[in-house]
């Protein structure tokens, strides 16, 4: 291990975001004009009153039944389909539900191929016609670094693993799942990071949910932010701590939990709590922020509590080297207590891991749930992500690792710039693969899905429940496989749909200011 | 802006209806529900534009008749108390 990090101080040329070349935190949460939001109600007020009449016709037999009821013998039992949650469902999800779980028939590279699927019925029933729609340009995709290839010299080293190990494990990691190429794995996921060591698991989410209830029990407390993912929310209860939410990427909300729990302690007693730790996320899927964290780590050295990091979307996506944000802020991971990851996103393969001190990694081999009950990884999965690994490192005696870095970089810089220019309301950090653009209302997600799907570009939008009821956005994840001429498409493919359905409500750009961009005014130009 | 026409096209009044459709969902609605939607939303027009036909006719005319009585009636005002 004291090799290993020999290794990478030689390699390094200094600290990447140090002094005096630091780069600035730029993040844009912009809101809409009034008249969107009232625009928006109106949407939902109108659909509330269809949903409600469509309801009593299907409750006074007027309509023909599709959706779930009770049967005749429940009858007078607690109603069970009455609430919003199902309310909703019936009558808004299932309007535009042919935009999700469109089957997809080929690898999500940058371009895939979509099954053809059509209701006749609005949306209660789908069929396929048996054509597939081919080359569709693949917005939506966790490929951050496009390691989901097909290209076989690529997977050689992939189908050698295969045919010697074949795909099961039939195992736990505790009995007999534990195999060569885990431990190999391993090693290489703690020099990536520069930690002592490491463990991996069968899936990501699971990495989540499963390990944070070994870390923590009743009588500690979890500080956890306001957008974090299912994963850590279910995680966190399954624990049994006690938790407290702080406002989005909000240091003063933080400081202030903080302190009240080291004054008060715990709730009746008023004894110290047994740990305190703080869950946040390297990038937030959802809104594209990145996590402050030269201010957290801070913050967690003077009310010495414990960090939880969850790099699922930013391992490999940001960072000089694709280190993760970590390496984004110019900080050691020596500052983080337990490192958290996915291979799902930049990888190109499925599983996640958690790593940092040896102490932390041993006492998780024999206490973590997945390490006793779940099925380790598949070796030919494992192998993908040491190929991709090394391929990131330099280790295979290329490139292309940091090619891709740099080519993410690229792609991302330039879509946000020019989707910024259009006057587009995009949410998140400058930096961030992730870009969601804003919709606003729910008539609208329906429509853009839909008219990107005839372009041939495939999006995903997200509504409520996922985000705000008032915030629905369309997610597109920037890849590194993405050449200028799919950008180009899609931008442009953007440019018109944002004319036609008026989602141009950005009043800060160069669009809603023309006459400050003039191209005499050279002293205003970057 | 590559898709705007000018004001007053046809075009341009299809794109206004294009919003109204978006803003209000009727954009999700089976054709049925779009024929209740729109008669009800015609008829709410209707009603208004008559109730301001109404009104502002009377207002109008009674307004006149008062303007009138001050001008072309000079013993209906308060000075006719002196005889």
């Amino acid at each position: 291990m004291v090799t290993a990090t020999k290794l990478s101080n030689n390699q390094k040329n200094g600290v990447s975001n140090g002094t005096p070349y630091k780069k600035t935190f730029i993040e844009h949460f912009e809101q809409a004009p009034m008249y969107v939001a009232v625009f928006t109600f109106v949407g939902f007020a109108v659909g509330t009153i269809f949903g409600y009449l469509r309801d009593f016709m299907r409750a006074w037999g007027l309509e023909k039944r599709n959706i779930a009821t009770e049967r005749a013998q429940q009858k007078d039992f607690v109603p069970l389909y009455q609430d919003f949650e199902n309310f909703y469902t019936r009558n808004l999800y299932l309007r535009i539900r042919d935009n999700w779980n469109r089957p997809i028939c080929s690898v999500p590279g940058p371009q895939f191929d979509l099954m053809e699927r059509v209701t006749d019925d609005y949306n209660w029933t789908f069929r396929f016609t048996g054509r597939t729609i081919k080359n569709v340009i693949n917005m939506g995709s966790y490929n951050y670094l496009g390691f989901a290839e097909t290209d076989v010299n690529a997977l050689k080293t992939v189908t050698i693993e295969l045919e010697k190990y074949g795909t099961g494990v039939c195992s736990t990691r505790q009995e007999m799942g534990t195999l060569d190429k885990h431990v190999e794995l391993e090693k290489l996921v703690a020099t990536f990071l520069g930690v002592e060591d490491a463990m991996v698991f069968g899936m990501g989410f699971a990495t989540n949910s499963m390990n944070i209830p070994a870390l923590v029990g009743k009588g500690c407390l979890i500080l956890s932010d306001e957008l974090n993912h299912t994963s850590l929310v279910l995680g966190a209860r399954l624990s049994g701590a006690t938790i407290r939410i702080f406002k989005h990427n909000n240091m003063q909300s933080l400081e202030k939990l903080l302190r009240d729990a080291i004054i008060y302690g715990q709730p009746r007693t008023h004894r110290a709590w047994r740990k305190i730790i703080i869950l946040v996320e390297g990038i937030y899927s959802m809104e594209g922020s990145i996590v402050r964290l030269p201010e957290i780590v801070s913050l967690k050295n003077k009310y010495k509590a414990y960090l939880y990091l969850d790099e699922a979307h930013s391992i490999g996506a940001v960072g000089a080297t694709g280190r993760g944000v970590v390496e984004y802020f110019g900080m050691s991971p020596d500052d983080i207590d337990v490192l958290m990851g996915t291979f799902t996103k930049s990888f190109g393969a499925a599983g996640g891991y958690i790593a940092g001190k040896k102490g932390l990694v041993d006492f998780l081999r024999t206490h973590s749930h997945s390490a006793v009950y779940a099925t380790s990884m598949c070796p030919p999965v494992a192998e993908q992500i040491i190929r991709a690994m090394k391929c990131l490192m330099g280790l295979d005696g290329t490139t292309q690792g940091l090619q891709r870095v740099r080519q993410l970089e690229k792609n991302t810089r330039y879509f946000r710039r020019k989707l910024h220019e259009m006057g587009f309301i995009i949410y998140g950090n400058d930096d961030s693969p992730v870009v969601p653009l804003l919709l606003y209302m729910p008539g609208k997600i329906g429509a853009f899905a839909r008219r990107m799907l005839e372009r041939n570009i495939g999006v995903v939008v997200v509504g409520f429940p996922a985000t705000p009821i008032t915030e629905s956005r369309a997610r597109f994840c920037v890849s590194a496989a993405h050449t200028r001429e799919m950008l180009d498409t899609v931008l442009n493919a953007l440019d018109e749909l944002g004319d036609f359905l008026h989602l141009k409500y950005s009043r800060y750009s160069k669009s809603a200011h023309p006459e400050l961009y003039e191209e005499s005014r050279l002293e205003l130009e970057d | 802006m590559t898709g705007m026409d000018v004001k007053n096209t046809p075009s341009y009044l299809y794109w206004l209806f294009c919003q109204f459709e978006l803003i209000t969902c009727s954009y999700l609605m089976e054709p049925w529900e779009k024929v209740l939607f729109y008669s009800f939303n015609l008829a709410m027009l209707g009603l208004l534009l008559y109730t301001a036909y109404v009104c502002v006719a009377f207002h109008a005319s009674s307004a006149f008749q008062l303007l009138c009585s001050f001008l072309g009636n000079p013993r209906g005002n308060a000075l006719s108390v002196l005889k």
